[in-house]
């Protein structure tokens, strides 16, 4: 094998053996706590492939799914390719709704190809104010941006509460959301869209989003892999005293950065509230921002990866809903488990089994023939 | 007698590098030793392997005559051993006596520990000269005084022989001189002293005997009294391959660097270059000596755009430089750093991709907005054809280079963007000798195209092979300038350990003036 | 005299809600003193709560709960170790991970073991739950205004573990600032190359500091489920990991102004549940979701220099390995 082809090699099986491995793991760890509960982990795993590929309404869902994650996983990822941990995704996305959601409420008749462009607008501005703060803090001040976004999070929760207890409450109602959008600011589903050249698919959320999702994976992979800036965020990233040497500014580049990440976040309220809900609710995130953070991790930051990896999250969420039909004591809680474990492995843990996967390269290398 | 330390045939790799090869040497009790080496001579690991911090492969150490076999740092101070480090070891924010109990506490609870210490403190500070506030933050101390601190805390810890790594490093000469009272005073209590260092004034001032070290190896030991500071600089710098750099005269131009009383301050405000004055010119390879921390790197990275000095001016062909690193990229400068993986290139990027370190805005690699990865990977091939970069693969990874190859690539991207003036901090620092001469040749070939060159490194023998001026620094200041017609390694070496200073005793100290050398050979007034 | 009743009411409300705040505050202080992030005392809190009330409902006994709760925290703590020292990882991301892995399992066993959709069941007994300790004639006092009422209401009438997270506050500073082992988790957390090369064991000092900050959380947790509460409900802890952090970072981690901060976010607490709805002169009503948003508020104004400087332990975040 050519030298060149050879490091290539060994950059795939990196970029693909261990996230497996580590994928791996985090799954052994949860059979062992479904075992617990006295379920059998073989058949909920059957089941929750199933429920997740198993059929085209479970592959539609999984795929809407899929777009938040893929919101947010860019959030984070690009976050990290400057140098920084964007916790904050959650309260990005929760604000960037209230930014697509006022688009939406004001929308009166206007035709939806008008709506989206203003709302993609909204969304992604109001998701990257809510990063402001925390990015100017980290870039002149220094405060560390994990402690501050975190922070934001939760003042982003009451900040949304009461707004919509208070202030976009539908009049006379009692939950706490906004009334629905007008039926012109509604998301076209995959059923629709395809419906209209003939092709019959059952009806999921999963919406045009999903391809705004994808295009906006694929500017993220030209920004930062493909333009001058993204050189400079990489070279930020992997290392501020050469950034200096090359004339870059470390702290605008994270100020700036920070600001994109936390637009990409704000763009998940276009599947979730414009696809799905069609209104403001409470909480709409649900997760997703630490989501966003296993998707990135498993993925190590490559908008490719991270479209495959929020796939198998989607898939885990759809399946996990479908597999606690079956079996109720395995349901999204579980769900999160895995997400959790898989950020430990692949984030805290992944020196763990970098060494073993080096040593056992070594072995199978040599063991060719030369 | 017993010698208070025996060291027998120590022998230690890391990896290919021999940094220690079957060293021998013996400190008699009661006095101070000198172990005395160019950087990278082997002192350091060898103190390390005696301290505990490393294990030799093979060798024995013996203390006071008896073998013993040292693992970890606590072996070392069990068997009386204590180190001085040259980067203190000390909690900033403690006192000084919770510095100095910290791991010998004596006792779960620190009330009655802290009060038998404070006993024991005051009467070492008294027996020694040790005087230090035992209450007083460390980091409010002046370094002097936060030397003695870890100098008591081998003296509290039993220590008999105590090694100092490098301890006038970070000292004024007035502290360096209390230092050296103070060993005396030790010396003549019965305690061991081993100075490790590549100092030779301090060597002459106080140490008994001393061992030279060079290329991991011993190559000479002596009594102080019997031998001079020109031939320990002999034997340390020793009789070197002298690459024979061919080079006609220097034909010098109009001056396109010029530094006037630059001043910069390091992050705690110490001055670290000061009243610096210099000029090179068109043509003309200007070559900076002097022992690594006299104030070079950050005259470089003053230079370079990195750090804004305190005082002083720089021009650049006439017109004051800019204020950050890439304007002066764009006014003609070009910086091959000291320590390129810390600072000149990205270890994880391929080679093609650290070509364009600080030049990714040039229209030449840009199509729009996008990288033109094309005009990268050629350019890249194009630079390793002209450098003899093996393999001439512009995607591999910079760090499956050789050491030589990398350097020559970062020299290869700098050159090419065609300054005006290039500096240059230590070109040759991990590159075998192959790419030694190659890299050599290619500054003495830009010479000859016009372009003014800077040279800064620790290499005596680099800067007396490209260099058609020399510059010493030493402390801060240039300590001697002269023409490469009229330097040799002896003169260079004292004038960078500092003595060409004192033995013209001129009486002041502080701004080195560049003067003219004198043809007797003394150095200039400093 | 009303409004005087209403302070010490509101002052006991507000030693009751600092409670599980301290402790945590205090189980941060080790840890993060000690050079590692404590971003998981949300986790171990949790994994404590569920635990203890598991236990206390199974068995009956709040002591059995209280230790169950303890060593679940430890049990965290150890994986958070293995994760962080041992394993030099991350300890921002093992800590998230831990809070999320905590906040989706605890709910999964309580409703497989249990079945009340994932809460555990609800505690009846006295003998299950650390009540109120009553002291002497305290019923007796609290007619009298002045001290009986003070006696009564603020220093009679809490659970145990008030008492405890009360009393550990000093302990803390002593064993921080008086012993040796004190002594050493500050160094580690300064200056880890200064302890290593006196002979201490970085790995192992951090070990215990994050093994004690786990016994601290789960002290909290414990409150929380089966004091505070008579039960495990899922996210109970409700970012009170979190805030115990802001709150320790307010405090520039040390004992007593951390234990003030704390005490300043409980007051702002129960002061939003006594004002809901109130309408105060010159503001109106003050939404309690701004009471609830200010303790974050005020950790990001610290964090931004804007509140005086708040200077961590230097060498915090960074995995320790030997010769760098």
């Amino acid at each position: 094998m050519s030298e060149r082809a050879e490091s290539q090699g060994v950059k795939w099986a990196e970029l693909l053996v261990l996230p497996a491995v580590n994928l791996l793991a985090a799954l052994v760890v949860s059979g062992v706590i479904v075992r617990i509960i006295g379920e059998n982990p073989w058949t909920a795993l059957k089941l929750l492939l199933g429920g997740a590929f198993g059929s085209g309404e479970g592959i539609g869902y999984t795929l809407y799914y899929a777009t938040n994650f893929i919101f947010t996983g860019l959030s984070v990822a690009v976050a990290y390719k400057a140098g920084m941990f964007n916790i904050g995704a959650e309260g990005q996305a929760y604000i960037g709704g209230l930014g697509a959601g006022l688009v939406c409420l004001a929308a009166g008749s206007a035709p939806f190809w008008e709506v989206l462009p203003a709302a993609i607008c909204a969304a992604a501005v109001f998701g990257a104010a809510w990063a402001f703060i925390p990015a100017w803090l980290q870039a002149k001040r220094g405060s560390h941006i994990v402690i501050t976004t975190i922070m934001f999070n939760f003042i982003a929760s009451a900040l949304m509460t009461w707004l919509l207890v208070n202030v976009l409450i539908q009049p006379g109602q009692q939950s706490p959301e906004t009334r629905q959008f007008g039926p012109n600011t509604w998301q076209p589903t995959a059923s629709d869209l395809l419906g209209r050249v003939g092709i019959h698919v059952a009806a999921t959320p999963l919406n045009l989003s999903f391809l705004i999702a994808l295009a906006a994976a694929a500017g993220v992979w030209a920004l930062v892999w493909r333009t001058r800036w993204g050189y400079a965020i990489r070279v930020t990233g992997e290392n501020p005293a050469a950034a200096l040497y090359a004339g870059i500014s470390p702290s605008k580049v994270t100020f700036l950065v920070m600001l994109l990440s936390g637009a990409l976040a704000g763009c998940l309220p276009l599947n979730e509230l414009m696809g799905s809900q069609h209104l403001i609710s409470l909480d709409f995130p649900a997760g997703a921002g630490f989501v966003g953070i296993a998707v990135a991790l498993m993925a190590r930051n490559h908008p490719a990866g991270i479209c495959a990896a929020a796939v198998l999250f989607g898939a885990l969420v759809q399946g996990g809903s479908e597999l606690s039909f079956d079996m109720p004591h395995v349901n999204r809680d579980m769900v999160v488990v895995i997400q959790g474990l898989v950020i430990l492995f692949c984030g805290g843990l992944d020196n763990l089994f970098k060494n073993p996967l080096r040593i056992l390269r070594g072995w199978v290398r040599g063991a060719r023939p030369r | 007698m017993d010698p208070a330390l025996e060291l027998r045939g120590i022998d230690k790799r890391f990896g290919s590098v021999h940094a220690n090869r079957a060293v021998s040497l013996s400190v008699g009790p009661g006095t101070v030793h000198g172990i005395i080496g160019e950087n990278g001579a082997g002192k350091s690991t060898l103190m390390n392997i005696v301290y505990g911090f490393h294990r030799a492969d093979s060798g024995e150490v013996r203390v006071h005559g008896r073998a013993v076999d040292i693992r970890s740092p606590q072996d070392a101070i069990g068997a009386g051993i204590g180190m001085v480090h040259q980067h203190f070891m000390l909690v900033e924010n403690f006192t000084v006596l919770e510095n100095v109990v910290l791991g010998a506490e004596g006792g779960p609870l620190l009330g009655p520990g802290l009060g038998l210490a404070r006993a024991e403190l005051e009467k070492l500070g008294r027996d020694y000269g040790l005087e230090v506030p035992l209450d007083e933050p460390v980091e409010h101390l002046p370094v002097g005084l936060q030397q003695r601190v870890e100098i008591l805390k081998a003296l509290y810890r039993g220590a008999d022989v105590l090694i100092l790594d490098e301890p006038t490093a970070v000292l004024t000469p007035q502290e360096a001189d209390q230092l050296f009272r103070m060993l005396a005073r030790l010396r003549n209590q019965g305690k061991t002293a081993i100075l490790v260092t590549h100092k030779l004034r301090e060597i002459m001032a106080i140490a008994d005997r001393v061992t030279v070290m060079r290329q991991g190896a011993v190559v000479a030991e002596m009594e102080t009294a019997n031998t001079s500071p020109r031939e320990l600089a002999e034997k340390m710098v020793g009789r070197p391959v002298l690459l024979d750099v061919q080079k006609s005269a220097a034909r010098p131009g109009a001056t396109l660097l010029e530094v006037a009383d630059l001043e910069v301050r390091d992050r705690r405000g110490v001055a670290r270059v000061k009243g610096v004055s210099f000029a090179v010119r068109a043509a003309e390879i200007v070559g900076i000596a002097g022992v690594a921390g006299n104030g070079q790197s950050e005259l470089l990275e003053a230079l370079a755009g990195l750090t804004a000095p305190s005082l002083g001016k720089i021009r650049l062909a006439g017109a004051e430089v800019s204020a950050g690193a890439r304007e002066r990229r764009g006014q003609g400068l070009a910086h091959v750093p000291e320590d390129r993986l810390k600072m000149g290139v990205i270890a994880s990027f391929s080679a093609a991709d650290n070509g364009i370190l600080g030049y990714h805005d040039r229209s030449e690699y840009l199509w729009g907005p996008f990288l033109n990865r094309g005009a990268i990977r050629s350019s890249c091939a194009r630079k390793m054809s002209e450098w003899d970069v093996r393999p001439q693969q512009p995607d591999r990874r910079i760090l499956a280079f050789s050491g030589g190859n990398q350097q020559k690539l970062v020299l290869a991207r700098e050159i090419d963007s065609r300054p005006q003036v290039l500096i240059v901090g230590q070109p040759t620092r991990g590159v075998d000798i192959g790419a030694i001469e190659f890299i050599h040749r290619r500054l003495v070939a830009l010479r000859d195209a016009g372009v003014a060159i800077l040279l800064i490194s620790v290499e005596l023998e680099e800067i007396l092979g490209l260099s058609d001026r020399i510059l010493v620094m030493a402390g801060g200041v240039i300590s001697g300038e002269m023409d490469r017609s009229e330097a040799t390694e002896e003169r260079l070496g004292l004038m960078m350990a500092g003595i060409g200073r004192e033995e013209s005793r001129s009486g002041k100290s502080g701004a080195g003036r560049p003067g003219g050398a004198t043809p007797s050979g003394k150095g200039p007034a400093g | 005299m009303e409004y005087y009743t209403l302070l010490v009411l509101l002052i006991a409300a507000t030693l009751r809600e600092a409670t599980p705040l301290v402790l945590a505050a205090l189980a941060g202080l080790f840890s993060e003193r000690s050079g590692v992030i404590a971003l998981g005392l949300e986790g171990m809190m949790l994994g404590a709560a569920f635990a203890a009330a598991a236990v206390s409902a199974v068995s009956g006994s709040a002591w059995l709960g209280l230790g169950a709760g303890v060593a679940v925290a430890m049990i965290l703590a150890l994986v958070l170790a293995f994760t962080c020292v041992t394993q030099r990882g991350n300890q921002v991301v093992a800590a998230i991970a831990v809070n999320i892995i905590v906040a989706g399992v605890a709910p999964t066993l309580a409703l497989a073991w249990f079945n009340q959709g994932g809460q555990t069941p609800p505690l009846a007994e006295r003998a299950q739950r650390f009540t109120a300790i009553v002291w002497p004639w305290a019923r007796q006092a609290r007619s009298n205004p002045f001290p009986g009422l003070i006696y009564a209401e603020l220093l009679s009438g809490h659970s145990l573990i008030v008492y405890i997270a009360a009393a550990l506050v000093p302990v803390s500073a002593w064993v921080l600032y008086r012993t040796r082992f004190g002594l050493r988790l500050r160094a580690v957390g300064e200056n880890p190359q200064a302890v290593d090369t006196a002979g201490v064991s970085v790995a192992r000092l951090r070990y215990q500091a994050i093994l004690i900050s786990g016994a601290l959380c789960g002290v909290a947790g414990t409150f929380l489920s089966i004091s505070a509460s008579s039960g495990f409900v899922r996210d109970m802890t409700a970012g009170k990991g979190y805030l115990a952090l802001a709150a320790l970072i307010f405090g520039k981690w040390r004992p007593y102004p951390t234990m003030g901060a704390c005490l300043l976010f409980a007051f702002a607490d129960a002061l939003a549940a006594l004002l809901q709805g109130v309408s105060l002169p010159l503001v109106g009503v003050i939404p309690v979701q701004f009471i609830i948003a200010l303790p974050y508020v005020l950790t990001v104004l610290l964090l931004g220099g804007f509140v005086g400087k708040s200077i961590p332990p230097r060498a915090i975040g960074v995995p320790y390995a030997k010769g760098e």
